[in-house]
């Protein structure tokens, strides 16, 4: 049976879904082992186990969070020996794909990213050109390393939990030596809302807003949702560059995209054209998003959001 | 100081971008400088003009792998200020991948770096076709140097480089020793233009042209042979078509709602 690994960086206290996710992946391509980085915890090991994963490897080093990329790479590079992986699954987070890109070389083995499913013999899919092709694609190597979007696949139980051994791989002195060191940290504040690439409703605004997330920050926080932005407001200032959706920004799959004040040129329309459903908001009945809009609404977003918003708190109750 | 910028020629993200019928890779017709690239460029430009730009010695070199039209991207790269070009142009190099990709680039760095060392490779933060990011981090690996990535701010100073890196939940303050590979965010700064006088510079600066042989690269090595993935199929998406559209008459928010509610979405 082929070995699959999942690298998972700083599990923290439980298990995130896009997590999961790999998980689910992992176990319909063969017998899964986890690579963690950070502390890990007894419950997380479990949840591992009920997740199917017959290992769970840790680095014999404890800070390799201090470093960029290098060093975690040379360490995932120990797991797949460890675990006779060929198949190596991350999250296609800009790390993600960085700690990718260094363990391909280092193994001799084709990167896949942006990954949104994979077939048993390794083909993945994957869409480019911002959502205007799909694609499959495989690695023509042993090892194949494919790092995965969020929402590709809903996340399930194991059939069988096991209870995974755990062990520790070596991580050389060298893999140090010349990394980038991080010399300093600030948090961000927390938002409270769902990440945005990782959200299954995003709500974004645009030059439209004038200034005003207010109305959009609403909505999305009726909905569960994250609040994405397009390029013109985030370079205005009005939201931190964080929300950026697009090709400079994030790419981003959710389920309901709702885009309240944008216009929907090519730049914008590539944030959302792999979204599943599309809803837009704009004044101008001219507007190109309205070429893509499963439900477009000629309208002012300051009375509509906000209607909106009431209405579903009213039926939430 | 003496800086590597990697430019690419991409089709333009403006336009309605192909794939090419036979083999699945990219259409470069209506190609031109990689937007996010601009921005590798500037960095570069501020950096050596802080120390007395090309005059005092630093050189600021554009270098693009890719066919004939790469180019331009090297054009417009001495036009904005680059102090001269190098092009890798080679017909085995066409349907590289990421890896294959990062070989004969890391082969030309070790080449441009032969008579004087190489302190910094710059470069956009993904290239605006492929969009993977994957380039500037197995050129770091192939050259064995710190990579710094996704910066939105540089410094220089003595034999290091300093850099903030923005993640989702933290800003980091990166360091590395040079030589090191450096990619750029779109936050970085604000790319300049070309202007008259640059245009006519750029026409007496020089674009040397390499091919496989002369940086030591097998062929085989790069190109489809070499890269270790394949696409196998590419399909265009059907286009989206619009649903339904609504104006408005006081009752919108509910309406959406509605529809919400039908989606399953609430």
């Amino acid at each position: 049976m082929a070995k699959v690994l999942v690298f998972i960086d700083n599990p923290g206290q439980a298990l995130k879904k896009s997590s999961l996710e790999l998980l689910t992946i992992a176990r319909s391509l063969g017998e899964t082992a986890v690579a963690v980085n950070g502390a890990l915890n007894d419950d997380v090991v479990a949840a591992l186990g009920a997740q199917g994963a017959t290992a769970v490897f840790r680095p014999s080093s404890e800070d390799l969070d201090a470093y960029l990329i290098g060093p975690k790479a040379a360490y995932l590079a120990g797991a797949v020996a460890a675990s006779g992986a060929t198949t190596v699954l991350l999250e296609n987070s800009f790390d993600g794909k960085e700690i990718a890109a260094r363990l391909g070389i280092k193994l001799g083995a084709g990167v896949i990213t942006d990954v949104v499913g994979v077939e048993a013999d390794g083909t993945a899919h994957k869409s480019v050109l911002a959502g205007s092709y799909t694609t499959t694609a495989k690695a023509t190597t042993a090892v194949s390393v494919l790092t995965v979007k969020p929402n590709s696949v809903t996340p399930e139980p194991a059939a069988a939990a096991a209870s995974p051994e755990v062990l520790t791989v070596d991580v050389p002195g060298s893999a140090t030596a010349g990394a980038a060191r991080i010399t300093g940290r600030k948090d961000k504040p927390a938002s409270g809302r769902p990440d945005l690439t990782e959200a299954r409703i995003v709500v974004a605004g645009g030059r439209g807003v004038d200034g005003d997330f207010g109305p959009v920050e609403e909505l999305a926080d009726a909905l569960g949702a994250a609040v994405g932005a397009s390029r013109a407001a985030t370079d205005a200032g009005w939201i931190g560059h964080d929300a950026q959706v697009g090709q400079t920004g994030k790419t981003v799959s959710p389920q309901l995209y709702i885009s309240a004040g944008i216009s929907g040129a090519i730049q914008q329309k590539a944030g959302m054209q792999t979204a599943k459903v599309i809803v837009a908001v704009n004044k101008d009945a001219e507007s190109p998003v309205f070429e893509i809009a499963d439900f477009g609404i000629i309208g002012d977003l300051f009375q509509v959001l906000p209607q909106a918003t009431e209405e579903i708190k009213k039926r939430k109750g | 100081m003496k800086i590597i910028v990697l430019v690419k020629h991409v089709p333009d993200a403006q336009l309605d971008r192909h794939l090419s019928d036979e083999d699945n890779t990219t259409d470069r017709a209506d190609s031109i400088l990689s937007e996010l690239d601009e921005y590798a460029l500037e960095a570069a430009l501020q950096l050596t003009e802080a120390r007395g730009g090309a005059k005092a010695g630093n050189q600021v070199i554009a270098l693009s792998m890719g066919p004939a039209g790469a180019v331009n991207a090297i054009k417009k790269s001495l036009q904005i200020g680059a102090t001269e070009g190098v092009h890798l142009r080679d017909d085995a190099l066409a349907g590289s991948d990421a890896a294959a990709t990062s070989l004969a680039l890391a082969a030309a760095v070790r080449h441009l770096g032969a008579d004087s060392p190489v302190d910094l490779v710059l470069t956009g933060m993904a290239s605006t076709d492929g969009e993977t990011s994957l380039v500037p981090a197995q050129l770091a690996e192939r050259l064995d140097l710190p990579q710094v990535t996704f910066a939105s701010e540089l410094e220089v100073d003595g034999g290091r480089v300093i850099a903030r890196r923005d993640s989702d939940t933290h800003y980091d303050t990166v360091e590395a020793t040079l030589p090191a590979v450096v990619s750029v965010t779109d936050q970085i700064n604000e790319p300049r233009f070309p202007n008259f006088k640059g245009i006519i510079a750029a026409k007496r600066k020089t674009i040397t042209t390499l091919t496989l042989a002369e940086i030591g690269v097998d062929p085989a090595q790069v190109g489809k042979a070499g890269s270790w993935t394949e696409v196998k199929t590419a399909a265009a998406r059907p286009p989206r078509t619009a649903g339904t559209i609504i104006t408005d008459e006081g009752d919108a928010g509910i309406k959406l709602v509605d529809f919400l509610a039908a989606q399953k979405l609430l």
